[in-house]
């Protein structure tokens, strides 16, 4: 945190607001190069909206978003999926019908140069780059365990196979920031334990940058390097994960008021 | 005799089928990746038609460069239709949309009539031969000529959705937009890709249907045949686009044979098509493709 260096992401004095809801209000925060980042917070604290804001698909009211120094406030979420920021969704968006090959390959798409008429005729080396492409799906498949499944139709998979493809496609596209909200979410113990090696793995191993969503307090705690809370759009607390834990504002938020007489004297009245 | 007839109509309703079929897909094509139900699928063909035509009546072309000429010409028409027209038009209601395609429908209906005028206009001789014999059944030159690109243009689809970069995009943007934007997907480019192909491909029906039948308005008339099939095969299935295409194409040939031996009602050619339609709507609202929308709660 005291590197000279400038953070991969920073997100300034973002606000987001729906008509008169406000979503989000003048959060702050900074991602540097190589951390697992974590962000918590109660249901509705407005947790996916700011991913979207950093991802593309919200444009925030105010405040602004930079990837390596770079504005990326106005860009489009494919504009910035091309620069490298990658994301998985917290609903299951797997493209249901095509292969587990297939929806891979989609994460590809932008890294393929040759065009449509070149490809086609498997001129200009096409052929070469599609292996080496192959490639490094192979190596994304391997490091996630998924070979089994390579040619299954990916919509008639199981919940947790089919949260690690989505990660797997995420991956292809090769960001230098992975977004991934909740993925962990509805998952067994077992599942969350294989997932939380995955993202410690992916951070670890392969150097990747992530920002994660995620309900489950056990596991952020236990694999974050920092931690911030949202809490109706405000941020509450940045910190260690010790430091978030030992945190009263947090403790309140998760835990409600301590005044326990009160509602219940509302309630007799 | 009459058996020899029914042969030579079922042959006809095979390679109109595969015109309905190819115009078909070009439609579910825009329906998939776009969600726009495209009214002036027809107009594509005519615009098709006109342009071919004036490029070898007029400009004095050959045909075999005017050809794909006219299809260069009308990729360009798509995506400059896209860009203009449609683009503005993302995140607009879908019915806003569809609204304006009736719309453009009747604007390409007027301005062709203003350009080319009303009367139907032959299509100059381009095979040597009035017609070709197959099996002892006489077939159009035009009409062969259609099959075998009709046949290409098929598996063309077929190879560019499975195997390349921009299909394999296109099927990503058809099932989740948002998902196919956050892995670098430009969905406005797809988009414009779904109005090019289909107002390309279109077109080859256009001008194969304007070298047997003539060139004219009754071209747009195409679109509204192309209904029955797609609502039989099933709205979002390009399988299901050909093989509705198929049925339809058979049917109303049949149906003519029919009403020709024995029921003389006169037009059921044209009109079965449409009890199929209605029919299909009634006990099988997703046609035979189509995919089934279950809402889990």
């Amino acid at each position: 945190m005291t590197s000279t260096a400038s953070p991969l992401l920073e997100v300034r004095d973002v606000s987001l607001g729906f008509g008169g809801v406000r979503a989000l209000t003048e959060v702050n925060f900074h991602v540097n190069k190589g951390e697992l980042f974590s962000i918590i917070g109660p249901n509705g604290a407005g947790k996916t909206s700011m991913l979207n804001c950093v991802s593309g698909r919200y444009k925030p009211t105010a405040g602004r978003v930079f990837f390596e120094g770079r504005d990326v406030t106005g860009m489009t979420p494919n504009q910035r999926a091309t620069i490298g920021i990658g994301r998985t969704f917290q609903n299951l968006a797997l493209f249901g019908h095509m292969s587990v090959l297939d929806n891979i390959m989609v994460g590809r798409h932008h890294l393929l140069k040759n065009n449509f008429a070149t490809g086609g005729l498997y001129w200009a080396g096409a052929q070469k780059e599609e292996l080496a492409h192959r490639r490094k799906v192979e190596d994304i498949i391997d490091f996630l365990e998924i070979a089994h499944i390579r040619k299954s139709t990916a919509g008639t998979l199981s919940y947790g196979l089919r949260k690690r493809v989505e990660l797997a496609r995420a991956m292809a596209v090769e960001p230098k920031i992975i977004l991934l909200d909740e993925p962990m979410a509805g998952m067994n113990l077992e599942e969350k334990e294989d997932m939380a090696r995955y993202i410690v793995d992916l951070n670890e191993e392969w150097g990747m940058t992530v920002v994660m969503i995620e309900h489950d307090m056990g596991v952020v705690m236990d694999i974050s390097h920092r931690v911030i809370v949202l809490e109706f759009g405000r941020k509450i607390a940045d910190g260690l994960p010790d430091e978030i834990m030992s945190n009263e504002r947090v403790k309140v938020a998760y835990l409600g008021v301590e005044d326990d007489e009160e509602p219940a004297a509302g309630a007799v009245a | 005799m009459s058996g020899n007839l029914l042969f030579q109509l079922l042959l006809n309703g095979l390679i109109v089928g595969t015109l309905y079929g190819v115009v078909a897909m070009c439609f579910v094509l825009i329906y998939k990746s776009t969600q726009v139900v495209n009214f002036a699928q027809g107009e594509f063909l005519l615009i098709g038609a006109w342009t071919c035509w004036w490029l070898v009546v007029d400009a004095g072309l050959p045909f075999w460069f005017s050809f794909p000429l006219t299809f260069l010409f009308m990729m360009v028409f798509g995506i400059a239709l896209q860009m203009v027209v449609l683009r503005p038009l993302i995140g607009e209601p879908i019915i806003s949309v569809i609204m304006v395609t009736i719309g453009l429908s009747i604007f390409f209906q007027a301005i062709t009539k203003w350009i080319f005028g009303a009367d139907v206009q032959p299509f100059p001789e381009i095979f040597p031969v009035k017609s070709v014999d197959v099996f002892g059944l006489s077939v159009q030159p035009a009409y062969l000529m259609s099959l075998v690109v009709s046949i290409l243009v098929m598996g063309g689809f077929a190879w560019f959705f499975k195997y390349s970069r921009m299909g394999l995009a296109m099927r990503a943007t058809a099932f989740n937009q948002q998902v196919a934007q956050s892995l670098g997907i430009s969905v406005k480019n797809v988009f414009a890709m779904a109005w090019a192909i289909s107002a390309m491909v279109s077109a080859l029906a256009g001008v194969v249907v304007g070298m047997v039948n003539g060139v004219s308005g009754a071209l747009s008339f195409f679109g509204i045949k192309v209904f029955p099939a797609v609502i039989v095969g099933g709205l979002d299935s390009i399988i299901g686009a050909i093989v509705g295409g198929l049925i339809i194409g058979l049917l109303e040939n049949f149906a003519e044979y029919v009403d020709g031996q024995w029921l003389h009602l006169g037009n059921l050619y044209t009109v079965a098509p449409f009890y199929v339609l209605i029919i299909i709507l009634m006990i099988k609202p997703y046609g035979l493709f189509g995919t089934h929308k279950i809402e889990r709660v």
